[in-house]
């Protein structure tokens, strides 16, 4: 074996999203797998076709294209919920249910309150807009103060909101799901050009994060509370409004996924808005290789978690696993997915690997 | 067992993960005495008691009890109690909103012929308990009516009523005032007559001359020795506790220049952080190393963590440079040009995650803010900077710190600090742990730093680095500022100091 060789070798296994990559690339086999079995084009799960819509637009078309369309609401809200679990070694479970009220804050302020229906917008759109992420902010002030100024656990703390939100936004429409049959309102859900616009506003939030956490130190500052807050506080830093400040970001974050998850239904469905939500999005961060202790994180790898998930449940409805039955096999292939970043399992690995060196030299010898 | 020793441990060792807690122990108590234990934090007084009373599985040795042939291994409280040792602890682990008649007798109550509780016996018999020991309580009041003192005295009171052969009091005077310390020592010494043999842990050496009769020494979790109190007297406690023998110690006078005409750097009057440090005044003056003697635990890293906002002060007035200042939190004093490097590296000093160079730039970029990110070039650039001047050994700047051995550790958090160029840097503890070469670089270091015009407040265990490298000594006892010592600081004076009390 070369030394180039070798090293690159080395530099792919320490590469920390070595394990988030390969699962999302066994999760795509498995459906390669499938289509070869049932005799169809062994590539289509790849392929993207240009189709034309009843109403003359072009749209792109595909499985991928669906995956990245259906999973960006939950990688929206994994941006804000890596950051929050490094600070506060914690998880923000509120934010599927601050999806919902965020969602119908904003309905409810197009369509007045009480209306139930409309097609024409009571207020400018912007402020529909602009009052989702408002009350998806507010949220997070809320979470956030309750978990760094008044130390309460975050599980505990969230917990709150997570109950609350949803109920507080039946209330903000009125005990009624308020339909806005209007196309700007839906522009969000719907095609910006050939492209999804979901899949154009999640980029849009990754691009601002990630050049955030280039261009700021806030990174180094979360990561570094989330190791130690006690030697980050003797350093300057200021622990506390730290991981405010994460819970904040988790919270606008969730505002934005509530009005792309609100847009697509063209509806503010307080019941069903971001339902479980929360878990597919700590999941994401899971499967990025992010420890749920805290500390150092990856956002491209919760990123890829994301999408993993989607594309998994996209896989399943491909297999035609029916949606009653399809969380069990997904359960089943996350656990296999989670084990494999165990330490244990990967320290098994690793003693097999030298084990098996180590028989090597001993035979050269 | 020789006549009148109610409990002998020999040989106790106990071993916690990478800490060799105790070793070859061996402790002598007799009937009727008050015995001190005594020891600076860490060095094993609450470990051996845990052994005594169950809580620790000792892993070498054995303890005797008297009347009990077999040697006692105790795995609990209870087991304990059953031999005949009992432990008040500086808490009170009592029912507050029971009454004390209740409290006396929780467990164990008297019944009647129905095996109903026997109200009217017991309370009876309380009352009787207390008036014996010339505690003047109604037992049929709640015990939250009661002071601690008194409530201390209740569970004393349970102590000795359950039999007990030894008593033993961890640190029960802590939260005392004088008055009650005193109804305290004379309960002790009435239980003393009685023939219960005390063993009594506290941190004030006045208490242990005012009541004990014998002393046992531990230092790093072995036997310093034991002695009669008349035989030790206190200069020589605060030498067998702290590992020096005066005898041995050469006057070593470092160069002492007069800095009272310097501008003033620091100055703080009746600055304190109640429950840690007691208020304090000082001045501290450019270019200045000001040393801070004291035993462990005498609130010498509390005043320093008092000046700096790690423990926000809740009384006096802070000057720097002669302005009047308000830290609420370190970064405040940071922004004024202070540093501080804190004694416990692990839990406070590194982010064991992060890189070397992170670790180094992370005071610099927190004081320059969020959205002024150094570049990679510029941290780079003092990364080597400070690996180069403290000779840090790392594989590289991207090495993750917990990867770096101890010294090296704390030479990266001393590059932190450096990097923010700061007028003011306390090093509490900067040496422990470290080689003898490494250290001797950062006494050399500090002087050098303080000839830049830099004041240093230096914090050690090792008086001798302190006389080395100190213009002037602060001395710290029982959480205050008791005195200070300028000019020709010798060792001998500073352990005077500590001491305190009779001048010898």
């Amino acid at each position: 074996m070369s030394t180039d060789s070798s090293s690159l070798w080395n530099k792919i296994k320490s590469w920390p999203l070595l394990l988030p990559v390969v699962a999302l690339i066994l999760v795509m086999a498995l459906n390669i797998l499938h289509d070869v079995a049932v005799g169809a084009n062994p590539l289509s799960f790849f392929t993207i076709t240009l189709n034309q819509t009843t109403s003359g637009g072009t749209i792109l078309y595909g499985r991928i294209i669906d995956i990245l369309n259906r999973g960006s609401e939950v990688a929206i809200l994994a941006l804000g919920m890596t950051l929050v679990v490094s600070s506060s070694a914690g998880t923000d479970i509120s934010v599927g249910s601050v999806m919902s009220l965020s969602a119908s804050f904003c309905c409810m302020l197009l369509a007045g309150f009480g209306v139930t229906s409309t097609n024409e917008l009571r207020v400018p759109l912007i402020v529909g807009v602009l009052a989702a992420f408002a009350m998806g902010t507010l949220c997070g002030c809320f979470n956030g103060t309750l978990v760094a100024y008044f130390g309460i656990q975050p599980m505990v703390a969230t917990l709150i909101l997570f109950s609350a939100a949803r109920a507080i936004g039946l209330l903000v429409c009125n005990n009624m799901i308020v339909y806005i049959r209007n196309a700007t309102f839906g522009a969000f859900g719907a095609f910006t050009g050939p492209l999804p616009t979901p899949i154009i506003i999640a980029a849009i939030c990754i691009a601002i994060v990630a050049v955030v956490l280039r261009k700021t130190s806030l990174g180094m500052y979360i990561q570094s509370v989330g190791i130690n807050s006690k030697a980050s506080r003797i350093a300057g830093l200021n622990s506390k409004r730290i991981i405010f400040l994460t819970y904040v970001i988790c919270g606008f974050f969730a505002g934005v996924a509530g009005l792309v998850n609100s847009s697509r239904i063209t509806s503010a469905d307080s019941n069903n808005i971001g339902l479980y939500y929360e878990m597919d999005a700590i999941l994401a961060v899971a499967l990025g290789g992010n420890s749920l202790g805290g500390g150092k994180f990856n956002l491209a790898g919760s990123i890829i978690g994301a999408y993993t998930i989607q594309a998994i449940t996209t896989t399943l409805y491909a297999l035609g696993v029916s949606t009653d039955q399809a969380p069990v096999y997904k359960a089943i292939i996350v656990v296999i997915i989670v084990a494999i970043q165990a330490p244990p399992v990967r320290a098994f690995f690793r003693k097999r690997a030298n084990a098996k060196a180590f028989g090597k030299e001993a035979a050269k010898a | 067992m020789e006549d009148n020793v109610v409990l002998t441990a020999r040989g106790i060792s106990m071993t916690f993960p990478g800490v060799k807690a105790l070793e070859n122990v061996d402790f002598t108590l007799r009937k009727g005495e008050i015995h001190a234990l005594m020891g600076e934090n860490g060095a094993g007084k609450s470990t051996l008691i845990k052994c005594l009373t169950g809580i620790n599985d000792f892993e070498a040795g054995e303890i005797h009890i008297e009347g009990v042939d077999e040697p006692v291994k105790n795995h609990s409280t209870r087991d304990a109690q059953n031999v005949g040792i009992s432990t008040v602890y500086q808490e009170v682990n009592l029912c507050p909103n029971l009454s004390v008649a209740e409290n006396l007798f929780i467990g164990r109550e008297p019944l009647t012929k129905l095996k109903t509780v026997d109200r009217k016996s017991y309370n009876v018999k309380s009352q009787k308990i207390m008036d014996d020991l010339g505690i003047s309580v109604d037992v049929t009041q709640n015990l939250e009516n009661y002071s601690l003192a008194i409530q201390q005295m209740v569970a004393i009171a349970r102590a000795v009523d359950m039999e007990c052969k030894v008593l033993i009091l961890d640190e029960p005077t802590s939260s005392l005032d004088d008055e009650e310390v005193e109804k305290l020592f004379k309960l002790m010494r009435m239980l003393k007559e009685k023939g219960v043999g005390i063993i009594f842990v506290t941190h004030f050496l006045e208490q242990v001359y005012a009541v004990c009769d014998r002393i046992t020494v531990l230092r790093n979790g072995a036997l310093v020795g034991e002695y009669p109190i008349a035989d030790l007297p206190r200069v020589k406690l605060v030498a067998a506790m702290m590992g020096k023998d005066l005898d041995d110690l050469a006057a070593i006078k470092g160069e002492t220049k007069d800095l009272s005409h310097e501008p003033l750097e620091i100055s703080a009057k009746g600055l304190a952080h109640i429950g840690t440090v007691k208020p304090f005044d000082l001045e501290i003056h450019k270019g200045e190393v000001i040393g801070i003697g004291g035993l462990l635990g005498s609130g010498r890293s509390e005043l320093a963590r008092s000046i700096y906002g790690a423990d926000r002060a809740n009384t006096g007035s802070l000057k720097v440079k002669d302005k009047d200042v308000q830290i609420h939190q370190p970064i405040d004093a940071m922004n004024l040009g202070m540093g501080m490097l804190p004694d416990d590296r692990k839990a406070e000093g590194i982010i064991e995650d992060l890189t070397v160079r992170e670790n180094i730039i992370l005071a610099l970029q927190a004081k320059t803010g969020m959205f002024k990110k150094l570049s990679r070039q510029k941290q780079n650039e003092i990364a080597d900077r400070y690996i180069d001047l403290l000779s840090i050994k790392t594989p590289s700047p991207d090495t993750l710190v917990k990867q770096l051995s101890g010294g090296n550790q704390q030479k990266v958090i001393l590059a932190r600090w450096l990097a923010t160029s700061p007028d003011f840097l306390i090093l509490d503890e900067p040496t422990r742990g470290i080689d003898i070469g490494t250290k001797t670089e950062i006494q050399k270091l500090i002087v050098e730093l303080a000839g830049q015009g830099k004041s240093i407040m230096f914090i050690s265990s090792e008086i001798m680095e302190m006389v080395r490298t100190c213009n002037r000594m602060v001395i710290m006892r029982d959480r205050e500022k008791v005195g200070e010592i300028g000019g020709d600081i010798t060792e001998q004076k500073i352990m005077h100091a500590i001491a305190g009390g009779e001048g010898e």
